[in-house]
């Protein structure tokens, strides 16, 4: 088992012609993702890397029974790219384009609690089950099939922590970046209560970094629901306050959001924290007893 | 993207909320004449800079006659202003603001966020206005009142009523406030605000609510569909190495310390930062040279890091996903003989074709370590910084 995706996932990627669409729609088929189609206003009917183009989300779901999609448009598009999936029925929508407005996020999120849907990122890497698809801009080839799951705000940090587990032997179950904006379409918590209830993931790791509270909330879920070890690393120690950390949601402000205060409620909620990022795989032995 | 005193008042005064007559003024005699146009024998005079704690650092003044003006206006422009909220050089003071002066008889607050936590808007009131609102919210959090915005809705009024009886005021001071409250809510909306504060909001003598103060955050993702905003950038505000970085799409800070540090994805950035300072080095900035790191944008970020004079050591973090880490090793090479950098340069690869990469490095013949690690990294360039 694993989180959201497997092999059988179907996927389409809106933005599919583009050089971004195109270039990781290429990797994915390749890493083995079960792409079945993508979707281009203006270009429906046209066959790109063998698959059907088609003019509306609707369209494709329509033709290929899609379930997942992942979103490669500009940002300001965004918002109704992710507001036409939802409304033609995808479960899983993977945003990764980088700079959305706030404001269309609190709108769009509305929209996918309503429908049920899972909204990954904006602004991450995607989605990956080793060894079965990957959704997103990740390298697939560090990945080994295995029992860590590990949900991130940050693209590459969460590389760090997959090569440690990789190193290790310990594998992925899945991996999530929920990317680096202020609000995100899934929450940590959204991330950790699917994966306590999967049964492939043994232990779990979060990565959060400064800004926000999302991290402190997420101490008092894991206190109260999260039975597996979990291990945490929280970047942005030595983070000015005041100063956008290159993600929009990195910032200390108001003296709130360091993460100094983090690692203190992940300790308070028995969560093994790691104040290098080169322990996370230390992390794991000892929090997992392997 | 932040506003200046001024222009967030002139937003205000579209909007129909009540601020002052106020000109911004660049040199001593617009300043004077200023007054003039405004009437009356006392005056406010304001610094616009981009900080708060302008008050306590001299930069605002009640001023009787036309000489003080012309005093304070020589003494305040063209100069840099060192509150608690800069770094020690201060903020360029090229603009200040002379405002007509207004009696207070109470001072309340009034501001908005994004709440990430409840993913909405919320407005948040409180009697303690004038002072540092983190500090009420701190110590007397009872104090703070607090209104949700449903994004699907809007602000609507009773919540302006709600918060105003709460407030304490008077019948005609609720539908004073009730109208503030919904045209800064619509102002938040359609300008894409992230933050918003009139601290104080006050009560004058004749019992009237005022924006004395205004302060205006704009999210700077929706800056594409806010032309008119974004024309109101004051780029003197800035820091002038982040300007220059941000030219290349690179994402750059400033920080205090000697080791510079180069690396791709803003979570690894911090993360190279912070090991650098476990390893008991302080690194000199944060530098995020982005998923596309190219060789011209490789070398630009060098020549950033090094326009930093206590830069002793450079770090290089490179995670290569998608890059291609022996396209980075040539750009660090092609950096290094470029610019001409002197101070040592510890590069660590890791991912894609790294052993090429490094392979590169040991080949070039330059002043480049090649680290093993992560934790090696650190190690060496906190070394090769002349640290422990």
């Amino acid at each position: 088992m694993s989180i959201l995706l497997d092999k059988d996932t179907k996927v389409i990627c809106q933005g599919f012609t583009g050089s971004q669409g195109t270039y990781h729609s290429e990797q994915a088929i390749e890493y083995g993702t079960l792409m079945v189609g993508g979707v281009t206003p203006g270009k429906g009917g046209q066959v790109h890397l063998d698959l059907p183009v088609f003019n509306t989300v609707a369209d494709a779901v329509a033709e290929t029974v899609a379930e997942a999609s992942v979103i490669y448009v500009p940002a300001p598009f965004c918002k109704d790219s992710i507001l036409e999936a939802v409304e033609a029925g995808i479960k899983l929508i993977v945003c990764i384009t980088e700079g959305i407005p706030t404001l269309d996020i609190l709108e769009v999120k509305i929209a996918c609690d309503r429908e049920g849907v899972s909204l990954i990122g904006p602004n991450c890497p995607g989605i990956i089950t080793p060894g079965e698809s990957k959704i997103g801009i990740m390298p697939g080839h560090i990945h080994l099939p295995g029992k860590v799951g590990i949900v991130s705000r940050s693209g590459t940090l969460t590389y760090e922590a997959v090569k440690q587990t990789t190193d290790a032997g310990f594998g992925q179950s899945t991996c999530i970046g929920i990317g680096g904006d202020p609000i995100p379409g899934s929450s940590f918590i959204d991330i950790l209560s699917l994966l306590e209830k999967d049964e492939q993931t043994e232990a779990i790791v979060m990565i959060g970094e400064i800004g926000g509270t999302a991290e402190e909330e997420a101490a008092a879920f894991i206190k109260d629901h999260v039975s597996k070890p979990v291990v945490s690393y929280i970047a942005g120690v030595t983070a000015p306050a005041g100063k956008r950390m290159g993600h929009a949601g990195a910032i200390i402000s108001g003296g709130k959001g360091t993460a100094d205060e983090k690692f203190a409620a992940l300790n308070d909620a028995g969560v093994t924290t790691a104040r290098s990022l080169a322990d996370i795989g230390d992390g794991l032995r000892k929090a997992a007893g392997w | 993207m932040n506003l200046h005193e001024y222009q967030a008042k002139q937003l205000f005064a579209e909007y129909g909320l009540p601020v002052s007559i106020g000109y911004a003024c660049e040199t001593p005699a617009e300043a004077v004449a200023a007054a003039d146009k405004i009437g009356g024998d006392e005056w406010v005079v304001k610094a616009q800079v981009h900080a708060g704690g302008r008050g306590k650092a001299g930069g605002v003044k009640l001023v009787k006659n036309k000489d003080e003006i012309k005093s304070f206006a020589e003494h305040l422009l063209g100069k840099n202003l060192v509150t608690y909220q800069t770094d020690k050089n201060g903020q360029p003071v090229g603009k200040i603001l002379v405002e007509s002066c207004t009696d207070i008889d109470q001072e309340l607050y009034l501001g908005a966020v994004i709440d990430r936590s409840s993913r909405r808007i919320v407005f948040m009131a409180s009697t303690e206005g004038g002072v540092e609102i983190e500090k009420v919210a701190e110590e007397t959090p009872e104090l703070i009142l607090k209104a949700t915005i449903d994004p699907l809705v809007g602000a609507q009024p009773y919540q302006g009523r709600e918060l105003a009886f709460k407030l304490g005021l008077n019948s005609d001071q609720v539908k004073q406030f009730t109208k503030i409250f919904l045209g800064l809510a619509k102002i938040f909306e359609d300008c894409d605000l992230a933050l918003l504060e009139i601290n104080p909001l006050v009560i004058t003598s004749e019992g009237n609510l005022h924006c004395l103060d205004a302060k205006v955050n704009i999210d700077g993702n929706a800056l594409y569909r806010q032309p008119k905003i974004k024309e109101m950038h004051d780029p003197t505000q800035d820091d002038e190495r982040e300007v220059q970085a941000a030219v290349w799409d690179l994402n750059y800070v400033a920080l205090e310390g000697n080791i510079g540090c180069l690396v791709n994805g803003a979570g690894l950035a911090m993360g190279t930062m912070d090991i650098v300072k476990l390893y008991g080095g302080e690194p000199a900035n944060f530098l995020d040279v982005g998923g596309g790191a190219t060789k011209e944008r490789v070398s630009e970020a060098f020549k950033i890091i090094l326009s930093d004079g206590n830069v002793k050591a450079v770090l290089v973090n490179i995670f290569g996903g998608i890059v291609r880490c022996d396209l980075i090793a040539e750009g660090v090479i092609g950096a290094v003989e470029e610019v001409g950098v002197e101070v040592p340069v510890v590069v660590r690869l890791e991912g894609n074709n790294a052993e090429l990469g490094i392979k590169a490095l040991a080949e070039s013949g330059l002043n480049i370590i090649v680290a093993t690690s992560l934790n090696d990294a650190a190690e060496q360039v906190v070394k090769a910084s002349g640290g422990e």
